[in-house]
């Protein structure tokens, strides 16, 4: 029989606040864990923790800001990546990574996402995508499936839900993945390949948000979510943009992996000398 | 040099190497020098996706220890109101410039107005205070940048600089003084260097002037900024005791230093039995019916007020106790004439208009000459709401 | 002394430029106080355009021309346009070519814009009315103006319109 072994120290100690723990997820929510994999990809990028940044908006995921122990921005619905990019044209020794979740960064802040895609500015985005609001208890938004259920769309979502990938393309953007929250190693080495490459990244995570998306909708438990993430997630080789749309309830394939990654120019602020 | 380019010169000559904004008339001139003279001077001009963009990344600029700033116009800093509040209660230094327009809504967008003196004031949710200072010449516009760079950073907070359409595109001469003789007064920056184990204290007021010092991102004090209720360490505290000790605070910091954030000047008021009060493009107007007043042997002054807010409660209080009347000429319905008569207690004849062309010193004088006649006459001190105290312009 | 003045013509002519060479001849070198201020916005493109200046030996506080004592057009619409809001003893300088003034008005005429053509660029027949304008009003140097044409010009246009300035300034009609 196995026994529990109490440790002085865990392994993220040097990053994370534990002076703030416990945190505020949920049980079964899988924000900890898209955390977690940024955490150590922070910790294994060779680049001095005082150079990284982490920003948030508003929401359940918009909290990590406030967990890691580095510069940390918690901001306003929707702004973080502007503050980002402020951030990062001020100081370009700075490695800005926006840390959100899907309402805010597609909904609220959409605008700002198309433009720093196309603008290319050298911050990385991680997009916890959970396809609700799950902080202010599961009101539908821009990824909640067609037809399913939310506190704000009590007889099924009316409206399409974007599919962020294929969005993030069409917005220029030259760098855009995806994983699940089950996807670990692959989203840890996506994030430290995206640190090292310039430019705009944007890796949406999916991620199990039970009580606010699951149960309403038959997937009530965590667990249940990384199964179904499990059987059904494809890596997607040459599957076209636009096959990229999710919908959890439907028994068909989830693509995962890096979908585009181009070299294009990082932006940087004109220059003139002399 | 016209107003905006002022503007923009100002800016630069008080360091400010950053400028996020989206183009609005009448303020797009100064987003258009900047474009035109970050390139050359190694700054960072960045044209935003919108309003909204455009004061989150001055924001950012600013934690990441940039002097920055963004222009717009009235449309433009309703748009920005959320994140002035997140400046407020994060306490990053920023100048935002409102060159009004005839308001509300498009309104008239290449013609001038003075309605958004309430707005700078109480725009954002919650309770704040503001630094805001409304300039009435080119000239005055670049030394006023200067002064809000300076302020904002000595106060680590916001500040808004409220010129309008005639001022922003009015050519006049200005004179830029040499670099050594710009006022510049630092950030005040920590002192120690980052704890090797704990927190650095972001948000611990000295308690001299209630102000922290401000560490920037990438010096190594992992600081935690959050719009939320934060203790010292910045770490969100959702109690309400915290919550009022914080607001109190970011509200004294501002309200304590009231005299020296206030700039005022006085035309003719030694002798004054009357005082018109005006701000902006409208005191010019003011100054001349003053001038004219006085030709015609009224002993009448002016108030300028250099700065908006805070307001200047003890001084207008102060002339309250001795002038016979006041005369409140503006480019709004009455913004400020509401201010004036909170501190004296009574009512002032108000010279207002809408926006669209600035108020003519004709119907500030009539205001002058009225209000005079009244003076000693039976109620002249509390003038009826309905006729006589108000002169539309 | 306090003059309001109107400089106008059509888009093109380089009426602001005009405007903005004066004023600064006026405030930087001419020792005196100077406001220019210009029509603004899609409603103000095109037709005729002007620019506004008061120049005077005091600080000047309402900013806006309302009653020109000098008018300059440099096209008929223009002058339609504005000769009636200016002065009825208003000093008025036309382009003697572009211009006919109303029979009872009196002016004082230059073919500023053919005289521009004979020095091979029609484009400066505005500094040439700013010559003109010089020598005219009276109120400013001829130096204080070439300094201030020396200084805002880009260098190699600096002849040119010096050029120009003193064929309007010589001119004898």
């Amino acid at each position: 029989m196995t026994q529990a072994t109490v440790v002085d120290t865990h392994p993220l100690d040097t990053i994370l606040r534990a002076d703030r723990m416990p945190h505020i997820f949920c049980p079964g929510c899988s924000i900890g864990i898209v955390m977690r994999c940024y955490a150590q990809a922070v910790l294994e990028s060779g680049i001095p923790l005082q150079q990284h940044v982490v920003v948030s908006g508003i929401g359940c995921t918009g909290r990590v800001a406030g967990y890691m122990d580095l510069d940390s921005y918690h901001t306003t619905h929707g702004r973080a990546i502007p503050f980002a990019t402020g951030m990062k044209l001020a100081n370009p020794n700075l490695m800005v990574t926006v840390f959100s979740g899907d309402g805010d960064l597609s909904a609220i802040g959409g605008n700002h996402l198309i433009h720093a895609a196309r603008r290319n500015v050298d911050v990385k985005v991680i997009c916890v995508n959970n396809f609700n609001y799950g902080m202010t208890g599961g009101q539908c938004g821009p990824t909640t499936p067609l037809g399913a259920v939310a506190t704000t769309a009590p007889y099924g979502n009316p409206e399409q839900p974007f599919n962020l990938p294929y969005l993030l393309a069409a917005a220029g953007a030259g760098y855009v993945s995806r994983w699940t929250s089950l996807h670990v190693r692959q989203l840890k080495q996506d994030i430290l390949h995206s640190f090292v490459r310039p430019g705009f990244a944007f890796i949406e995570v999916l991620s199990a948000c039970p009580v606010g998306f699951g149960k309403s909708n038959n997937i009530p438990d965590g667990l249940e979510e990384m199964q179904l993430y499990r059987e059904r997630c494809v890596l997607a080789r040459g599957v076209p943009l636009e096959n990229l749309s999710i919908d959890l309830r439907e028994n068909r394939p989830i693509y995962v992996g890096n979908f585009i990654d181009r070299d294009l120019p990082a932006y940087k602020p004109v220059t003139r000398v002399g | 040099m016209h107003g905006d380019e002022a503007c923009a010169e100002g800016a630069i000559a008080a360091g400010c190497r950053f400028f996020g904004g989206y183009p609005i008339t009448p303020s797009t001139e100064i987003a258009e020098r900047f474009a035109q003279r970050m390139p050359e001077l190694g700054g960072v001009f960045i044209q935003m996706e919108d309003e909204l963009g455009s004061i989150a990344a001055v924001l950012g600029a600013s934690a990441a220890g940039a002097r920055a700033m963004t222009a717009t116009s009235g449309p433009g800093l309703s748009l920005m109101l959320e994140n002035l509040g997140l400046g407020v209660m994060l306490e990053l230094p920023c100048v935002i410039v409102d060159i009004q327009r005839g308001s509300p809504s498009t309104g008239l967008p290449t013609m001038a107005g003075q309605s958004d003196v309430m707005q700078a004031r109480w725009g954002s949710h919650g309770d704040y205070s503001i630094i805001a200072y409304a300039p009435w010449s080119p000239q005055e516009v670049f030394d006023l940048t200067v002064l809000c760079f300076n302020m904002a950073d000595r106060y680590r907070t916001p500040v808004l600089l409220l010129g309008d359409e005639v001022i922003g595109h009015m050519v006049e001469r200005v004179v830029i003084p040499p670099v050594e003789e710009i006022p510049h007064w630092e950030r005040k920056h920590p002192g120690v260097p980052p704890p090797a184990t704990g927190v650095y204290r972001s948000f611990e007021p000295d308690p001299e002037d209630l102000i922290p010092p401000l560490p920037h991102a990438g010096e190594g004090y992992r600081v935690h900024f959050t719009g939320l209720t934060h203790d010292e360490r910045g770490y969100p505290d959702m109690s309400a005791d915290t919550h009022h000790a914080l607001v109190t605070r970011l509200n004294a910091k501002i309200q304590s230093h009231a005299e020296e954030i206030i700039r005022l000047e006085e035309y003719f008021m030694d002798d004054a039995r009357l005082v018109v009060v005006s701000f902006g493009c409208t005191a010019r107007s003011a100054r001349r019916a003053v001038r004219e007043a006085r030709a015609q042997g009224i002993p009448v002054g002016l108030l300028r007020l250099v700065s908006l807010w805070p307001f200047p409660e003890a001084v207008v209080r102060e002339l309250g106790q001795r002038m016979d009347a006041f005369i409140v000429a503006e480019m709004n319905l009455g913004q400020v004439r509401l201010e004036v008569e909170r501190c004296i207690g009574r009512p002032a004849w108000g010279v207002h208009h809408a926006g669209g062309e600035m108020i003519h010193p004709e119907k500030i004088l009539t205001a002058i000459i009225a209000a005079a006649k009244n003076v000693g006459a039976p109620g002249s001190r509390k003038a009826s709401s309905a006729g006589g105290v108000q002169i539309s312009g | 002394m306090y003059k309001e003045i109107r400089l106008s013509g059509f888009g093109g002519q380089g009426i602001g430029l005009a405007g903005v060479l004066l004023g600064r001849a006026a405030a930087l070198h001419g020792g005196l106080e100077a406001v220019m201020t210009q029509a603004y916005g899609p409603e103000a493109r095109g037709g005729a355009s002007s620019a506004n200046l008061i120049i005077g030996d005091e600080p000047v506080d309402y900013p806006f021309v309302q009653q020109p004592d000098i008018l300059v057009a440099m096209s008929q619409e223009a002058y339609a346009k504005f000769r009636p809001t200016a002065k009825a003893t208003a000093q008025v300088l036309i382009d003697g070519d572009l211009v006919t003034p109303f029979p009872e008005d009196v002016v004082c005429a230059i073919p500023a814009t053919r005289l521009a053509e004979g020095l091979g660029r029609r484009i400066v027949a505005n500094v040439i009315m700013l010559g003109f304008f010089t020598r005219q009003t009276g109120f400013l140097s001829r130096e204080a103006v070439e300094q201030s044409l020396t200084e805002s010009l880009r260098s190699k246009l600096v002849p040119l319109n010096l050029k120009a300035f003193a064929a309007g300034y010589e001119y004898v009609g």
